[in-house]
């Protein structure tokens, strides 16, 4: 029998593309169906977020940190906020930090679900994806009401949250999350535990745990791989240590551990969890102001500080440098989604063309986050 | 370990390439020689105290005088974290890669280099990663000029809201 011709070919795929999450490029070396290398080409939606900082101001910068990451603005919103608190010395008001973890939990269960949608809807499952919007207008409707936007929300300040929640607006919320819960397992029954969809996910894109902590993931695609780390357990912030939750991390039950099925059950169980959070927080919220006096004028003291926070695609670092005037001398923000692709050339080698698309959904990697 | 004795361990191992300290909260941090600085990134991924296994940021910093690159290290296995920075002339700044001790760096050194234009020797692909690849400058230095026209496309817009009160009669 006489071998067969192959021959490698440069395959272009985006910035265009429907399964790319945003603006992003690959070019695929590959071998008929079978990868050599994808190497990703980011950059598209690059707009100098960190360079704007040092021109508009501390306050004045709250509303671009939204666009870091428009699909949970809710974090950046409050790891802005928290690296300013932190520098000043500004302490949040009890109720102010409530708001802010309610705000925050309903975005990470709005992300995940869009997260979990879009990943169906990836890999050729479309009915799924309307499912997951239809529960995340809700949550946008329900966030909408709390500060005015859907998307880009601009509720958090430097020392709180700019609006106290609205009259009414606990019961809504309790009502939701009533009616959220169940809504999960139908999802789950309607694609989760579906036959062809765990074949597609199971052993594609499998990261060791050596390998994550490595390349720096972060969240769920971190706690994917069998290791339970979440900031809001481990470095404390906020007034996560008054909630109790579980952190649910992969088990590799359906394939290899660390698989592209782990890291999407995993962000199937933290919206679960999520729900827990909000149910403790809406019962126990306190009264009292939800905003600390800070100057208008706002001017940290000199020196410069990190936080992180866990956000809804894990660990996000703020570093921030004061010179002690009004505007930022540096800000960076570390994302999960940039070292997310920054692994994604490694893994490629070896996958088929149709499971890259598997691979870039699973990471959950969102581009204007990458590109800051 | 508390931050403070991670960076007195790294003095007592090398005392005399780390240059300045820092004690000031909210993050102490030490500067180090730029010469060493992968040796000093091996030991302390290597050493079974520290055990720094996860570069969790890398960024640059320009202070007009001097640039600066900022480590931020964390462990898992040990549950804790330090600052290693070093210090680099403005004109043609180079320190070496530490892609060799964690594979993040690959990435972080590549958008270092693209905004601030730290040169990163023995880097694997050093090249521009979120600025287009013919863009003259870096954007994160203190000194950037923003050209006027990017291929013909204009940076500035004229503002589209009409002021009736200086419009000519």
């Amino acid at each position: 029998m006489s071998t067969l011709h192959t021959e490698e070919m440069t395959l272009n795929m985006g910035p265009q593309h429907p399964s790319t999450h945003g603006v992003l490029r690959f070019v695929v070396r590959a071998d008929g169906e079978v990868m050599r290398e994808a190497i990703p080409d980011v950059g598209y939606l690059h707009r100098s977020i960190e360079k704007i900082a040092e021109k508009v101001g501390y306050h004045g910068f709250m509303p671009y940190t939204d666009r870091v990451d428009y699909v949970c603005a809710m974090f950046t919103n409050q790891g802005w906020g928290m690296a300013c608190e932190k520098l000043a010395g500004i302490e949040v008001p009890h109720r102010g930090e409530y708001c802010r973890v309610i705000a925050a939990e309903f975005n990470r269960i709005a992300s995940h679900l869009l997260s979990v949608g879009a990943m169906a809807m990836d890999i050729g499952a479309v009915t799924p994806f309307t499912h997951a919007i239809r529960e995340r207008e809700m949550i946008n409707d329900l966030i909408e009401e709390l500060c005015g936007a859907r998307l880009t929300f601009n509720y958090m300040r430097i020392g709180g949250v700019a609006w106290d929640l609205p009259p009414g607006w606990r019961e809504k919320a309790l009502a939701y999350l009533d009616h959220f819960d169940p809504i999960l397992e139908e999802y789950n029954a309607l694609i989760s535990w579906n036959k062809i969809y765990i074949e597609r996910l199971a052993n594609v894109g499998v990261i060791t745990p050596a390998e994550a902590v490595n390349y720096n993931l972060v969240g769920p695609n971190l706690r994917a791989c069998g290791i339970k780390w979440d900031i809001r357990k481990d470095i404390p912030y906020s007034v996560y240590p008054e909630f109790e939750f579980d952190v649910p991390i992969g088990d590799g039950h359906w394939g290899k551990l660390g698989d592209s099925m782990d890291r999407y059950v995993v962000r199937i169980r933290e919206m679960a969890e999520s729900s827990k959070i909000l149910r403790q927080a809406l019962q126990k919220i306190p009264g009292g102001p939800v905003l600390a006096k800070v100057a208008r004028n706002f001017k940290p003291p000199a020196g410069e500080c990190q936080i992180r926070l866990e956000s809804g695609r894990g660990d996000m670092g703020w570093y921030l440098v004061s010179d002690g005037s009004g505007y930022p001398w540096r800000v960076h923000v570390r994302t999960g989604s940039f070292a997310a692709m920054g692994i994604i050339q490694k893994l490629s080698a070896g996958l088929m063309i149709a499971d890259l698309v598997t691979l870039i959904a699973s990471l959950d990697v969102i581009a204007p986050e990458i590109d800051r | 370990m508390e931050s403070l004795q991670i960076l007195e361990r790294v003095k007592n191992k090398f005392a005399d390439r780390v240059l300045e300290t820092s004690e000031k909260a909210p993050d102490p941090f030490v500067v180090v020689d730029p010469k060493s600085i992968v040796e000093i990134g091996k030991f302390m991924n290597e050493d079974p105290d520290l055990a720094m296994d996860c570069l969790s940021n890398e960024t640059g910093v320009d202070y007009k005088d001097r640039i600066e690159v900022v480590y931020h290290l964390f462990s898992y296995s040990k549950r804790h974290g330090a600052v290693l920075k070093v210090k680099l002339p403005r004109d043609n700044p180079s320190v070496a890669t530490l892609e060799g001790v964690w594979k993040s760096a690959n990435w972080m050194e590549r958008e270092i280099f693209d905004l601030i234009g730290v040169n990163f020797e023995g880097h694997s692909d050093m090249r521009r990663i979120l600025m287009p690849e013919d863009w003259i400058g870096h954007p994160q230095r203190k000194d950037f000029v923003e050209p006027a026209e990017y291929h013909g496309i204009s940076t500035v817009r004229e503002s589209p809201i009409i002021r009736l009160d200086t419009k000519k009669k």
